[in-house]
């Protein structure tokens, strides 16, 4: 259930072109991207077709994945939110100017591998949050809902969302470190 | 650089789940590509996204999900592998994702003065938030104003005071309903800032208000 390293080494064999590679890294992300897509307000047809898009752009841009920045999981969330706000809202969206330094060619392992520790304490962290709490954090990524519309919807005031959104922030930071 | 005046973690989580405006993206980049302190808690964000994708109840893809995915990376080549489009040397004032905008740097800007040595750009960006450049001279004012929203300014050069604290380059500050302020640039540089507002700001004075809906502010 957690990101293994081992997706890692996937994409470098993707970036050299290896197809059962992509095989096994589209087995495992393709059902989650749609998963993400349908969540987020898309029709299956148009999360289907996303979702291929998504993973083509995995492969196009194998090569700008960096380890030592996002794990595979977070890499793919990045491209299949860009790929929602493209496709549903129809809205650019400006990303941050890359690093002056821009993506290493050579990663530093110790980075990579500190990186994935991490975000494997960031899923276990999420894992063992109040259902409450994490249901508010998924709602507030996948749901397509600003924070008043998730307050109009449980008939919650606003603060206390936000305070609660905060909250388990929080609780996750004190558990990650 | 030095920032002291960060984005919050709601607009961080916000704009790394893609639910903001386009206009609230654009300031969002455009501090994160100044600030290292806000790109790290975005990272950590966009984090969470990833650890979301997990999930319990997974949709079946289209039976030639894969053999369908595998004709569109054929039918497109590889993006070269080269670093970005190198960024023009020199000094810039405007960070990569607002250059997008204006097509440049501050030379390109196409300024509408909105009086007392006041001038603003209205950057394209989607409905529901407005983007502008707003450029004020070294001791000059913007009009007192309330907010119907939320306001956020980013300073690019120059420096600002309000009635809440001072704003340099990369600060960001976050007005919302309960502020009244009457921003004053300080001496030294003109202030240019990127200013962003999902409701149109209320004027306290008379003349500004009438002059509102021709200048979209
Ligand atoms: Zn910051
Ligand atoms: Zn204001």
């Amino acid at each position: 259930m957690t990101d293994s390293p081992d997706w890692t080494m996937h994409m470098a064999r993707i970036r050299e072109g290896d197809t059962a590679a992509f095989a096994q890294v589209f087995r495992h992300f393709a059902p989650r991207v749609k998963a993400f897509l349908v969540k987020s307000g898309a029709s299956s047809t148009l999360a289907e077709e996303c979702t291929q898009e998504v993973m083509a752009t995995l492969w196009h841009k194998a090569h700008m994945f960096d380890p030592s920045r996002a794990s595979v999981a977070t890499w793919i969330f990045t491209i299949a939110r860009n790929r929602k706000i493209d496709a549903l809202r129809k809205q650019r969206r400006p990303d941050p100017e890359d690093l002056p330094w821009g993506p290493d060619p050579e990663p530093d392992q110790a980075d990579a591998l500190a990186l994935s520790q991490e975000t494997r304490r960031l899923s276990a962290a999420l894992a063992q949050l109040p259902e409450k709490q994490r249901d508010l954090i998924e709602r507030a990524y996948f749901g397509d809902l600003s924070h008043s519309e998730i307050a109009a919807e449980t008939g919650l005031p606003l603060g206390t969302i936000k305070s609660r959104i905060r909250l388990a922030l929080e609780r996750l930071r004190h558990q990650m470190s | 650089m030095k920032i002291t005046h960060h984005l919050t973690d709601a607009l961080l989580m916000a704009y790394s789940a893609g639910q903001l405006p386009e206009a609230f993206n654009l300031i969002v980049a455009a501090h994160v590509s100044l600030c290292d302190e806000c790109r790290a808690r975005l990272g950590a964000f966009d984090a969470i996204g990833g650890a979301l994708l997990e999930a319990e109840d997974l949709p079946e893809l289209a039976a030639d999900s894969l053999e369908l995915t595998m004709q569109r990376i054929a039918a497109a080549p590889r993006a070269p592998q080269m670093p970005a489009q190198p960024r023009p040397q020199g000094r810039r004032v405007f960070p990569a994702p607002l250059q997008d905008y204006v097509g440049g740097d501050l030379e390109q800007v196409r300024w509408r003065a909105i009086g007392m040595g006041v001038k603003q750009a209205i950057l394209p960006t989607a409905r529901g938030a407005t983007a502008r450049l707003l450029y004020i001279p070294a001791g000059a004012a913007v009009p007192d104003h309330g907010h119907r929203g939320m306001e956020l300014t980013l300073v690019l050069q120059g420096a600002f005071r309000d009635e809440t604290d001072r704003f340099g380059p990369g600060d960001i500050e976050i007005a919302t309903e309960e502020l009244e302020h009457t921003p004053i640039a300080e001496a030294g540089d003109d202030c240019i800032c990127l200013a962003v507002t999902d409701a149109p700001l209320r004027f306290n004075s008379l003349l500004p208000r009438l002059a509102q809906p021709f200048l979209r502010i």
